[in-house]
């Protein structure tokens, strides 16, 4: 009874739609995470945005799989998850952004990228009141988008129960279980399961979950801040990303939601280590100086709620996905560095297929690329 | 048009207003320079502000506070509070119609960003319990800063007309509550260490032990404050109850009532039923009275009222028909109430089916009970902060509680700092539980036989903290029961009494006459406190007397009136009567007739209709929907249906969507809480950034 073809630690951004391609798959599957119901980590944490715009290829196929199956989602199941395509643009005011963009778009194109660098005048009509001075232009990427991170995993997840997924909440994992070095389960606080792979989707809390079966991961988690605002009239439908530093901050990003609502984000520099997730003082503003410089417009409105949440970050930027291969039967996908919204759906039907055996070619790119024992030598540019 | 204002009160003195002529969807109106939007709209007989987003509800005022967001407005191109918003000579102001268009003003900001202002005391809120908190330390020298968001000091003590109960020497009992706050804020005046930022509203705790407020001194800015010491004195907000028609404009708190009514001086409507027989219903319909508003009816669920009797009696002899057992069913209008319905309530809380009554009223007033304004507490001790919470925002209890836990907690953060203040008086503590104790059961009491003389009767029945009588009295001759402050009062010495009427004048529960059988024992002359409409009682007019319960005993003539000059809103009526009903005597019948229901309900509206989140507009019907499909975590049901994610925070929604859970039968021990963030006040990017916006705030 207690016993499943897979047992997925986390229900959050990835593990919910692992969950989902696996029971598509055939596999009896059970989720555990210590929180009380799906996306209570940090798939809550994230503000929405969905790209295919990445310099590296293994991302750029993941996610553009993801970017298809939010678009259809509605049509195929019938939740609304606020999918808004409204593509991303990413403003360039410096000569070295333009040349480091322009760089990229050639491998972006080769792996079917809509995306062109485009004139100030059209930057302008992206994003109605964005400060003209210096204004060089920009990408824009139509294809890309935005959704609900809240009401995506409900939506995959109450899929996955349909399918027959056995979720346990509220539940910690203490141990990962070994036998004859082979996975054997998990033993958490209240109970034993049995099953002869382990998926950890543990997100920030993968190093922690790896260690109990002896397994160091290059993972550590930091953490970044989020707020949303009042909703007014829709007035631009594009994420937009500026890539410049600022004090204390690298880029920064934000889009208007389906309701109305500005949500955005900031990377600090240096980054803030550790898994503490209380809103900061320094937060709102130090990003609110940013927006209103880049958006003068945005200063009238105002800021309903700020959050902080974790990104597991890996020394390269991007994903572990694939097989331990110290430990047989444990399998990771982890590591998402804060984009795991994006990457979830794409990735978890490779692992899927990697689990029936059932691997394309375009998988083998992404498994090797995001090869939990690669040497960790290049950088995304896009991170 | 008459504008809907109150321009002659028993109680309160009208003030000179300029005035300010504004527009409001382009038409032109007048107002006065400085009161909040909403109340000017209020006195022009505008009570829609805007339709929602979603479904183009009418949507109007609701808290009154500046907590809630339903009273949004458009001033000079900004989505505003109303509420918190003052009146300007020149504003364009215009209705919220949907979702309001963020001005294309592409001026990018000056930004002056202020240091983080370090404080050993930094109090939130200067209502009864901060004041009295700020007064401790500032004798002692304590640097303190006291953030209000409201223009004046004083919190919810402005809108308190009456007498307050409690004591003398601790609570300032027997003076009114507006008279309270203007003591307390001179005595802070005095101090030096104190100091008080008005019109700052705060809006988050943070991480780093950080507290964000948006001060409106000539221009709007952010203000961080690092404290060694927090105090919450924030106080409580009113709860809502879940009925269809729960949000057309007109459905507010009696709270909102009392700010319209007794800080603002607006008639705010003309037939209002009361729903909730606690202090604060029973106290508003008063209010409402003594406003020119007729109280149709008061109901109350329970089987008796839960408020203090006086306070019920006061409604009673004023001919306000109170019915416990009875619910309120819905409220129906077309764009703001038109009517209620109410019914009888089985021992099952179930209604009894034909006991509906349908009353015509443009206002109801939700009284159902407070909830503590603790998210400020809450964050502080999740940060590891040296936090402390005194008044309302520890414990729902009255106002002269407050004031006595923000003198202990004072002393407590002043000890925490190291002063030598000694140990704090374990007495304090337990006059603070006094004043907080519900009141007891109502008793009977034998009044004196003696016909002859003078002398008092209490109608006073029940144990409730209060003693100013046993202060006031110039012999001494009026003692509590135990001498304690819950004693019923009464007089020693029948002989002692000299007449002089000044504890008819002091009692807060308006409960006590002074019956004077010297000159004319078959006919002797009773001095009664009067505090509704002057014009309704005139020398040698006949007026008619009721008893204690607003039974009307006869119509006798009034011989003189006076006022004692430490209370000059109690009228001293003086009537002569039979003997046989002179004992008997409490008040004079002022409404004038009572308003009878119609008996009828036709449209019976579903109970799961009822608006739980009024920010998003989600039905009662949705949520029960969601924990019926196994939701259990109240953070996985905003995430599905949006329930409290809109601009309040789930202040409102909160306590009625946990009453859902337990209708629906769930042990709330598997309910997992909401998790709670900053800020708790939308503020604009622009201000965050360090921008001076706005500005035509200027303290008072």
């Amino acid at each position: 009874m207690k016993t499943s073809d897979v047992i997925i630690v986390g229900a959050g951004s990835v593990g919910v739609p692992t969950a989902l391609a696996l029971a598509e798959q055939g596999f009896k599957t059970r989720v555990i995470d210590m929180h009380p119901s799906p996306g209570q980590g940090e798939n809550k944490h994230a503000i929405g945005g969905i790209r295919a715009t990445h310099s590296d290829p293994a991302k750029i196929l993941t996610c553009r799989r993801s970017l298809e199956i939010f678009a259809t989602w509605q049509d195929l199941y019938g939740n609304n998850i606020e999918w808004l395509k409204g593509g991303y643009v990413f403003p360039v005011y410096r000569q070295k952004d333009e040349t480091m963009l322009k760089k990229l778009l050639p491998v972006q194109k080769k792996y079917g990228l809509r995306i062109d660098f485009v004139k100030p005048a059209d930057i302008q009509q992206l994003i109605p009141g964005i400060n003209p001075q210096r204004l060089r232009g920009g990408t824009f990427s139509p294809d890309d988008g935005s959704i609900s991170p809240l009401l995506t995993v409900n939506a995959f997840y109450r899929r996955a129960v349909e399918l027959g997924v056995d979720f346990h909440f509220k539940e910690r994992v203490r141990q990962i279980q070994v036998e004859n070095d082979h996975v054997s389960g998990v033993e958490t606080e209240l109970s034993e399961y049995h099953a002869p792979i382990v998926v950890d989707t543990a997100g920030p809390f993968s190093p922690e979950l790896s260690r109990t079966a002896g397994i160091d991961l290059t993972v550590v988690p930091d953490s970044h801040e989020g707020a949303i605002t009042e909703p007014v009239r829709s007035f631009f439908k594009c994420m937009v990303v500026d890539i410049r530093p600022g004090p204390g901050s690298k880029n920064f990003y934000f889009y208007q939601n389906l309701h109305g609502q500005v949500i955005f984000c900031i990377t600090p520099d240096p980054p803030i280590v550790g898994t503490a997730k209380g809103e900061t003082a320094e937060f709102l503003p130090q990003v609110s100086a940013r927006l209103v410089h880049l958006l003068p417009r945005l200063k009238n409105l105002r800021v309903r709620r700020t959050w902080r949440g974790l990104y597991p970050m890996t020394p390269d930027g991007s994903p572990l996905v694939g097989w331990n291969q110290q430990l047989r039967g444990l399998m990771h996908v982890t590591g998402m560095c804060g984009q795991g919204l994006m990457l979830g759906p794409g990735a978890a039907e490779v692992v899927a297929r990697l689990i029936a055996a059932e691997t394309t070619a375009d998988d083998h790119i992404i498994l090797e690329a995001f090869s939990p024992h690669r040497s960790f030598k290049g950088q995304e540019a896009l991170k | 048009m008459k504008l809907k204002r109150i321009t002659k009160h028993p109680v309160l003195e009208i003030p000179e207003y300029k005035e300010v002529t504004f527009t409001w969807n382009d038409k032109k109106l007048g107002g006065y320079e400085g009161e909040m939007i909403s109340s000017t709209l209020f006195a022009n007989g505008v009570q829609i502000f805007g339709h929602h987003p979603k479904d183009n509800s009418p949507q109007g005022l609701f808290c009154a506070n500046g907590q809630c967001s339903q009273c949004l407005v458009i001033a000079d191109g900004q989505p505003v509070k109303s509420c918190m918003t003052p009146l300007a000579q020149g504003m364009v102001v215009e209705s919220v119609e949907g979702l309001p268009k963020l001005p294309e003003d592409d001026v990018e900001p000056q930004i002056q960003t202020a240091d983080v202002k370090e404080v050993d005391v930094l109090i939130i809120g200067a209502g009864p319990a901060g004041l009295a908190a700020a007064v401790e330390l500032g004798k002692l020298g304590v640097e303190t800063l006291v953030l209000d968001d409201k223009d004046r000091p004083g919190g919810k003590l402005v809108l308190q007309t009456h007498k307050f109960f409690g004591s003398v020497e601790d609570s300032h009992a027997g003076t009114r509550g507006f008279e309270i706050a203007n003591i307390l804020a001179d005595d802070i005046d005095k101090l030096d260490s104190v100091d008080i930022w008005l019109n700052t509203t705060a809006v988050g705790v943070f991480s780093d032990k950080i507290v964000g407020a948006v001060k409106s001194v000539k221009k709007k800015h952010y203000r961080q404050i690092k404290p060694k010491k927090l105090l919450v004195a924030t106080g409580a907000r009113e709860k809502m109850l879940s009925f269809p028609g729960n949000t057309l404009p007109g459905v507010y708190g009696a709270g909102a009532f009392q700010t319209l009514v007794n800080r603002d001086l607006i008639k705010s409507s003309e037939k209002v039923l009361i729903v909730g027989g606690g202090n604060v219903g029973l106290i508003a319909g008063y209010h409402a009275i003594q406003a020119g508003i007729e109280v149709v009816a008061l109901i109350e669920a329970l089987p008796q009222v839960g408020g203090y009797k006086v306070h019920a009696d006061k409604l009673k002899r004023l001919g306000v028909p109170i019915l416990t057992g009875h619910t309120v069913v819905a409220a129906t209008g077309r764009d703001k109430v038109e009517a209620v319905t109410v019914a009888r309530l089985n021992q099952d809380w179930k209604v009894v089916p034909d006991t509906h009554k349908t009353y015509a009223v443009d206002t109801v007033l939700i009284a159902v009970g407070l909830a503590e304004v603790n998210e400020f507490y809450l964050k502080a001790r999740q940060w590891g902060m040296d936090v402390f919470c005194a008044g309302d925002a520890q414990e729902i209890a009255e106002a002269s509680a407050a004031m006595f836990t923000g003198k202990i907690e004072g002393l407590k953060i002043a000890q925490s700092l190291g002063l030598p203040v000694g140990e704090i008086p374990a007495e304090w503590d337990e006059k603070a539980t006094i004043l907080k104790s519900k009141p007891g059961p109502a008793r009977t009491r034998e009044q004196p036989e003696r016909e002859k003389g003078v002398f008092p009767i209490f109608h006073c029945y029940q144990e409730v903290p209060c003693n100013p009588c046993t202060s006031v009295c110039p012999v001494g001759a009026i003692r509590t029961e135990r001498d304690e402050i819950t004693g019923l009062p009464y007089i020693i010495d029948l002989d002692a009494c000299t007449g002089c009427g000044s504890c008819v004048a002091v009692c807060p529960g308006l409960s006590m006459i002074l019956v004077d059988y010297r000159d004319d024992p078959e006919h002797p002359l009773i001095t009664l406190p009067y505090e509704i409409w002057r014009e309704r009682v005139e020398v040698d007019q006949k007026v008619p007397l009721t008893d204690v319960d607003g039974a009307i005993l006869g119509y006798y003539p009034v011989e003189k009136l006076s006022t004692r000059r430490k209370f000059p809103g109690t009228l001293l009526v003086q009537v002569k009567v039979d003997k046989k009903v002179a004992k008997a005597v409490m008040g004079i019948w002022v409404q004038d007739q009572q308003i009878e229901p119609s008996l009828i309900y036709e449209k019976e509206l579903p109970p799961d209709d009822a608006i739980v989140c009024r920010c998003e507009r989600i039905t009662a019907g949705e949520i029960k929907a969601a924990i019926r499909r196994g939701i259990r975590d109240i953070n996985q049901l905003k995430a599905v249906t949006r329930v409290g994610m809109g601009a309040c925070g789930s202040k409102t929604c909160r306590p009625m969507i946990w009453r859902i859970f337990q209708e629906e039968g769930i042990d709330l021990g598997t309910v997992t809480d909401r998790v709670d963030r900053p800020l708790f006040v939308e503020v604009p990017i622009g201000i965050l950034a360090g921008a001076h916006q706005g500005g035509r705030i200027e303290n008072k």
